[in-house]
């Protein structure tokens, strides 16, 4: 299968005047024609980084980009100019956690998403928001017309993701990148969003990047799955693989820390410590100081990336076989 | 959007009552008789009773202000004690000439602080928001009527470019929009905008930089707009606070400043206070401060009307 992503070894670092921040340790991810993959991990896992570099969104300025990312035929990190404004929202485009940040609020939705489409199709407004209409009614809407001229403020949390990826999807993107795009919602409307996405993503078989924190949403949406830690991948594999046969500790403790098949009465196991501070790359694993299983050798040195089961691999010195204990 | 307009007048007409009362109990508050001026020192009782009720100064308090203010809604300031001339046509045309000068001022301020803090808003950090920065802090920094002293003494006395003082050749009342007039204008109307080319400079460059910094700018990149595509959307999401901002310093500038008025001898509202408070002419000074407080309460409701019109979220129900 040739990959539609292709990442290889991208660094990202944040320099301020105060210190630098290494958000990103050398990931590599590929992605699939119609494939959805779940990026998984905690808030400054670097997964939201790894997200943005692919629409080359981070401050340019304060960014260090290294490695290598190809989209489709595009090598983003040489793009420029026009090259570049055409890739982003026509090739790949982005859901936003927050839609109520994410639309400009004095314009009205139907005129943001048919901006896209007039961009990137050369069609004038009316077309463009014959697009927008058609979109709103793609995503169910209710009342769709009427919401053209609505508001970003004037509509519901939900309703305003659904008009978010309305925008999306307006320009038929081949990569639909999703930054926890149902975190902000209740989560009945969660739901009800994700088997939307689900389903616009089989209709127009779009490769899909989704990251997210929550494993069960991961689970709900991914084909394949990527646990992030500390700006590197630690495990990946299907995500049915994943969770059956969890190797890495990190992704063990994170399974074990929820609340599905715990048993009523007994404490979560929570990961104890805290996520290293990345102003400096660490040596060797970065989960060694809080990991159970350590021994010296892990804090000296990287750990080998082991070949847990078919396309399942996990960045470990000690990876775990069998099922995760709170389950068991 | 009727209804609101309504509304919003209604609104303002307690406010306005609240200015006239002030502005009549000013008379009231100050120290000393407004009949001092006009009367010799020596005035016999029964002539100063006799001027108190030329005035209507004898009458109760609540009284006087009802026919004051009677008297101001039709148009009828009074008259002024140092020229006996009728409060109202001096005020007006006063008026008329601080006009010119705050339309000028403010045209040129307005717009040229607007771009200044656009730019360095957008490329903030940079050289140019340095010197733009720089420019602004000066300009609200700087005291105005030291600067038109300066301006005054560099371009009318050693170049000899425009004129110091005045306003026209022969005067304010035969004013016509040519050069021989309008050079006149230049020295202070270039004073008063100074000040606010400071405030909308600084107010827009703020206002841009909140702006960039929020994530719907990531999602217009990430839609694939252009730069120039991105600045429209920042510029109408910086209208309608950048608006309130000009509006209320045209309020300041319609009301004329004293200082820069005396500094270049402009016959308008500012000149008219300074001279009125100087010889204690209070139904001069009365109704001049009564006319320039309507006149913000008047810009204030335009202010408002438009930011409505221009921001979706502020609610028109």
């Amino acid at each position: 299968m040739s990959a539609l992503v292709r990442v290889e070894d991208l660094h990202v670092r944040f320099r301020t005047a105060e210190r630098t921040v290494h958000a990103v340790n050398g990931v590599d991810l590929s992605l699939g024609q119609g494939e959805v993959l779940g990026l998984l991990g905690e808030s400054g896992s670097g997964k939201s980084v790894t997200l943005r570099s692919l629409l080359r969104l981070l401050p340019e300025r304060r960014t260090q980009t290294k490695g290598r990312i190809e989209v489709a035929g595009h090598d983003v990190l040489a793009l420029e100019g026009a090259a570049l404004r055409a890739y982003r929202g026509k090739v790949v485009s982005m859901i936003f956690q927050e839609p109520m940040l994410a639309f400009d609020p004095v314009f009205t939705i139907g005129d943001q998403i048919a901006e896209a489409v007039m961009r990137h199709e050369r069609a004038d407004r009316a077309a463009g928001r014959a697009r927008a209409l058609e979109m709103l009614e793609r995503v169910r809407i209710p009342s769709a017309r009427r919401r053209l001229d609505a508001y970003p403020h004037e509509m519901s949390g939900g309703m305003r993701q659904r008009a978010m990826i309305a925008l999306a999807l307006a320009c038929r993107p081949r990569v639909l990148l999703a930054d926890e795009p149902t975190t902000a919602l209740d989560a009945t409307v969660q739901i009800q969003i994700l088997l939307l996405l689900r389903e616009l993503q089989k209709e127009f078989g779009m490769g899909v990047i989704f990251v997210t924190h929550d494993i069960g949403v991961a689970l709900e949406v991914s084909d394949r799955l990527a646990v992030m830690y500390a700006g590197r991948i630690v495990e990946r594999g299907s995500a049915r693989d994943l969770i059956r046969a969890t190797a890495h500790p990190y992704p063990r403790g994170l399974l074990a820390s929820t609340v599905h098949g715990a048993m009523r009465g007994r404490r979560l196991d929570a990961i104890p410590g805290a996520p290293p501070d990345l102003s400096q790359v660490p040596e060797g694993c970065a989960f060694a100081p809080r990991c159970r299983l350590a021994e010296p050798a892990c804090v000296a040195a990287r750990p080998p990336v082991v070949e847990i089961g078919e396309a399942h691999v996990a960045e470990c010195r000690r990876p775990v076989t069998g099922s995760v204990p709170a389950e068991g | 959007m009727l209804q609101y307009l309504l509304r919003r007048f209604v609104y303002a007409i307690p406010i306005a009552l609240g200015v006239s009362v002030v502005c009549f109990a000013l008379v009231h508050i100050s120290p000393g008789d407004p009949l001092a001026s006009v009367l010799p020192p020596d005035a016999s009782l029964e002539m100063q009773q006799i001027m108190r009720q030329v005035y209507g100064f004898d009458r109760p308090l609540p009284v006087q202000f009802g026919f004051w203010l009677w008297r101001a809604l039709a148009g009828d300031l009074g008259v002024s004690i140092a020229t006996g001339r009728p409060v109202a046509g001096e005020v007006w045309h006063a008026f008329g000439n601080t006009f010119m000068l705050a339309a000028l001022a403010a045209a040129f301020g307005f717009s040229a602080g607007a771009l200044l803090g656009l730019v360095a808003g957008y490329w903030r950090g940079g050289w140019i928001d340095r010197l733009a920065s720089t420019l602004s802090i000066a300009g609200i920094s700087v005291p105005h009527y030291w600067l038109g002293m300066v301006l005054a003494i560099v371009f009318s006395v050693q170049l000899n470019w425009l004129p110091a003082t005045g306003a026209g050749p022969g005067g304010s009342a035969d004013w016509t929009w040519d050069w021989a007039h309008v050079r006149f204008l230049v020295l202070p109307a270039l004073t008063m905008s100074v000040i606010p080319l400071g405030i909308v400079a600084r107010s827009v460059r703020a206002l841009v930089g909140d702006i960039l910094s929020q994530e719907f700018v990531d999602a217009l990149r990430a839609k694939g707009l252009p730069e120039s595509g991105i600045f429209l959307h920042i510029l109408k999401n910086a209208a309608p606070t950048s608006l309130a901002v000009m509006g209320l310093q045209l309020g300041y500038l319609l009301g004329g400043s004293i200082l820069i008025e005396t500094v270049f001898a402009w016959p308008g509202t500012g000149f008219l206070l300074g001279n009125a408070i100087l010889q204690r002419d209070l139904p001069l000074l009365q109704g001049t401060i009564l006319v320039l407080a309507m006149f913000f309460v008047v810009l204030n409701l335009l202010v408002d009307v438009a930011q409505t019109w221009l921001d979706p979220r502020i609610k028109r129900a």
